[in-house]
């Protein structure tokens, strides 16, 4: 178990662009999207951190910009750490983490078609819960129109 | 004693006095085709509702309960909904065979009701190689799953039929052996001399603990043959949707239904008459008077009430256990009913030879 | 929807399995390539029943979006809208009363229950065995009456509101739920005699669908498929909410890793599930059912995530807000999602019969993978 000034000061040696959020229920950070995989890798080896669950892998569409959710914990240690990184909205590519977590397999799948992150080299980057043949349009993004089933109150 | 035995000797001078020989002989034939075909539907229908029956008790509730007193028109309304349902062939399905299976199926369980006796002195047909005969005719019934799964053009029920043809085969060994065992103590292949050799008590009694391990492997090698759960692979319906007959619609649907509920009267009766003295009333050695008092039971009850006893046996069986995996189901065979078959007809034969049996 | 398949050029077989096929308890679309019996690759094609519940709750206020969830697992229905409540208090900051939380936990643990009951029976069902699913739902009807009686609904409580609890339990409730215990206990041995002594379903089940510890941690399993096979990751143990830390529960952990284990872990949480409630029933504490709160509420902006154990594995409810009446995004981690994923790798190099088993165990709930 660590504690939180402990994590953000390792974090931010190894990961100069690093900031730490305020007034999180955990300790929560926004990292560079470039400094991802080998933050992750570091995350997941090092003996006093083994963060090995990925519990939550999520998007939120800021409209300037994407923000990935990373959130991680250790099924040794029990701490959480949360990821941030900000992506920018018409060009989103990030590293996979599925090489690390498999559970992100399936997540990263799910955020590439709702919000169109693109995960480089992801092994399997298809369509996972829209249909085949869908274009463009990500449903979950804040601008997403679709005037026949979308219900506004 | 009120019997079956009068009336087929009755018919048989009657229409003598009256028609040639060849004539008798024709109309005998057609009587006998007719009495087969409704025999078939009636059961087909009796078994069904007997099977939901026993299964809606097995499982706390009511089964079928509307339509007739007590539900038990239930069958028929069923088999008006089914005729009157679209016979549909999917495309690219090869037409014959397709149509052809199912009739196929049919007629192969009818076939196999010729040998069997019902009563005493009431058989369709005395052949001299009656075991021979049913162990020969029921293999074929492989060839209509296989004609339906193939024809069918859909993987599950190339799947289904692949695992049935596997199966079928199979099982078929141990059920032969274990038929043979009872060859050996009798001494004939006549279903009618294996009845009267049965007269002073049952093989089930008279033959050791050899003939009761003939009469296990016999129960389990024809659940599989006949596609019954823990055995049903070939229409696992949770795997394969419903196997060979995913495609088939209809009467279509509902002759392989009829069959499947046929066949299993049929191994039923062939158990029953092979292991359970068939319409041979319960004797004891010889006590006369016990043996003069069962007597009076009339042999068609006797040989009914065996039969439905297996019948219930199996679809006790059915709604009790889990479905075996392929694998594990050839295992079975290849690896623990043959063997076991195989040693246990060396020592029915050697009881046979030595008399040792009572 | 999807290109025709064929055979491959290497001879195998492909084959659809669903969306509609009486294996997937539901809308589940699995695509699977076969050589022989043998599969060789599982490969799951979703979104037949995707409602897209997380853009759905962008609109909807914090009061109301929480009955949404109970679409996602229908059948811890209950859970989901406890996760959801727990989240939106947090971000309130609202204390639920003790009586409120007393009658959470017994909801939450009946839930789970009536869901393992079902997942028995249909488990079975996928093995063959019609039988035990009637005996499973006799049980669970009783459940079932108990609901109706307090939350009057039968499946989809939406019996939660934020800072409490909607109604007060019912007089009859806690005699209902004490002779519900007595019934389960006696029939809990029924269980084991029919399904689980069987040597036909014991030999279906073990050696089969194996996934290691350091697997199932990899691919996000959570609940009794990873517990399953020895990862230690309830999280009314880890992360205690509400009365969990009061009560005294083991953490069911099965080392096989197998589908059996998975299979054991389910069957005897029911039990210890049981244990909770006996340990609950008798002193629910007098007092408010539900926190005074504003008719309309508004978070604080920021972030606010809840973890919470339902029947399937763990939940994550993930609201963002920006300070109105309406979450910004939010975004729920099913269990079924995440326990999914590792099917492909299970099941490859086992014959179909065990991919149904398999299913079986993961105990699929195809709204929650969907959502």
């Amino acid at each position: 178990m660590m504690d939180r000034e402990h994590m953000i000061s390792c974090i931010t040696e190894w990961v100069p662009g690093a900031k730490a959020e305020e007034g999180t229920e955990w300790t929560t950070l926004s990292i560079p999207g470039e400094s991802w995989p080998e933050l992750a890798q570091r995350l997941r080896d090092e003996a006093d951190w083994q963060m090995d669950f990925l519990f939550c892998l999520t998007c939120i569409d800021w409209k300037t910009h994407l923000t990935m959710v990373y959130h991680l914990t250790s099924t040794r240690h029990r701490h959480i750490l949360v990821i941030k990184a900000d992506l920018p909205a018409d060009d989103a590519v990030i590293h996979t983490a599925s090489h690390l977590w498999k559970t992100a397999i399936f997540h990263e799948r799910e955020v590439f078609e709702m919000f169109g992150v693109r995960f480089s080299k992801h092994p399997d980057l298809r369509l996972l819960i829209l249909p085949d043949g869908w274009e463009g349009r990500n449903p979950m993004k804040k601008d997403f129109e679709d005037p026949v089933n979308m219900i506004r109150m | 004693m009120f019997s079956l035995s009068g009336i087929t000797t009755a018919l048989h001078d009657w229409l003598s006095g009256r028609f040639s020989e060849a004539w008798v002989m024709l109309i005998e034939m057609l009587l006998a085709g007719i009495a087969v075909i409704s025999f078939f539907a009636i059961l087909g229908l009796v078994l069904v509702l007997m099977e939901r029956k026993v299964s809606a008790w097995m499982q706390i509730r009511l089964g079928p309960n509307r339509v007739g007193p007590k539900g038990m028109l239930q069958s028929f309304a069923d088999t008006l909904k089914l005729l009157v349902k679209e016979g549909m062939t999917p495309n690219g399905a090869d037409k014959l065979l397709f149509n052809m299976a199912p009739v196929m199926a049919m007629v192969i369980a009818m076939l196999l009701m010729a040998p069997i006796a019902f009563a005493k002195d009431f058989q369709l047909w005395d052949i001299n190689i009656g075991v021979l005969y049913i162990s020969a005719v029921s293999s074929l019934s492989v060839i209509s799953i296989l004609m339906a799964g193939w024809a069918s053009n859909n993987k599950y029920s190339l799947l289904g039929a692949m695992r049935s043809g596997a199966q079928i085969v199979s099982y078929e060994l141990s059920a032969g052996l274990a038929i043979l065992t009872i060859v050996v103590l009798s001494g004939s292949l006549n279903m009618n001399d294996i009845v009267m050799a049965q007269e002073n008590g049952w093989w089930i009694f008279k033959g050791h603990i050899p003939v009761i391990i003939a009469f296990v492997i016999f129960i389990i090698a024809v659940t599989a043959e006949t596609n019954r759960a823990p055995f049903d692979l070939a229409e696992a319906e949770s795997e394969l949707t419903a196997g060979f007959h995913t495609e088939y619609s209809g009467m279509k649907f509902a002759l392989f239904f009829l069959a499947e509920y046929v066949n299993v009267f049929i191994v039923c009766a062939i158990g029953a008459t092979l292991f359970l003295g068939g319409w041979m009333p319960f004797h004891i050695g010889n006590w006369d008077g016990f043996n003069r008092v069962m007597d009076f039971i009339p042999s068609s009850i006797w040989f009914l009430g065996k039969t439905f006893l297996l019948i219930f046996l199996i679809m006790w069986f059915r709604w009790s256990f889990p479905r075996l995996r392929i694998d594990q189901l050839l295992n079975l065979e290849w690896k623990y009913l043959l063997p076991i078959s195989m040693v246990n007809i060396l020592l029915v034969a050697a009881i046979a030879i030595l008399g040792w049996h009572f | 929807m999807h290109e025709v398949l064929g055979t491959t050029t290497d001879g195998d077989l492909v084959i659809n399995v669903g969306p509609q096929h009486p294996a997937t308890h539901g809308v589940l679309h699995l695509v699977i390539t076969l050589h022989g019996e043998t599969i060789r690759k599982v490969d799951p094609h979703l979104g037949y029943i995707h409602r897209s519940i997380e853009k759905m709750c962008e609109s909807l206020t914090y009061r109301q979006f929480i009955y949404v969830t109970s679409r996602m697992d229908y059948l811890s229905a209950h859970i989901n809208n406890h996760a959801c409540a727990l989240c939106v208090e947090k971000g309130l900051q609202v204390e639920v009363p003790a009586r409120a939380q007393y009658i959470r936990v017994l909801m939450d643990e009946l839930t789970r229950i009536a869901s393992h009951e079902l997942w028995w029976g249909a488990m079975a069902m996928d093995l063959g065995a019609f039988t035990p699913f009637f005996h499973a739902f006799r049980e669970r009807e009783n459940i079932n009456d108990i609901m109706e009686e307090t939350c009057g609904a039968r499946l989809t409580m939406n019996y939660m509101v934020p800072g409490g609890v909607m109604a007060d339990i019912h007089p009859n409730f806690q005699k209902r739920v004490k002779s519900f215990i007595q019934l389960f206990r006696s029939k809990f041995d029924e269980y084991n005699e029919m399904v689980t002594g069987n040597i036909i379903f014991q030999n279906r089940m073990k050696g089969v669908g194996y996934l290691s510890a350091e697997d199932a941690i990899s691919y996000g399993c959570t609940g009794p498929t990873a517990r399953g096979s020895g990862v230690s990751c309830d999280v009314r143990k880890i992360m205690p909410y509400e009365l969990y830390n009061q009560v005294q529960f083991d953490e069911i952990l099965e080392t096989g890793g197998d589908s059996f284990a998975r299979y054991m872990v389910r069957l005897r949480e029911m039990n210890e599930s049981i244990n909770i409630i006996e340990q609950v029933i008798d002193n629910i504490p007098e007092g408010d059912y539900q926190a005074k709160t504003k008719a309309v509420l508004k978070l604080p902006k920021g972030e606010f995530y809840t973890r919470v154990e339902t029947a399937r594995g763990e939940l994550g409810v993930y609201i963002v807000s920006e300070g109105g009446t309406t979450p910004y995004r939010i975004k729920f981690r099913s269990p079924g999602f995440s326990n999914l994923s590792a099917l492909d790798h299970m099941a490859r190099g086992s014959k179909i019969g065990d991919l149904v088993a398999m299913m079986g165990t993961l105990d699929l709930v195809i709204p929650d993978i969907d959502r």
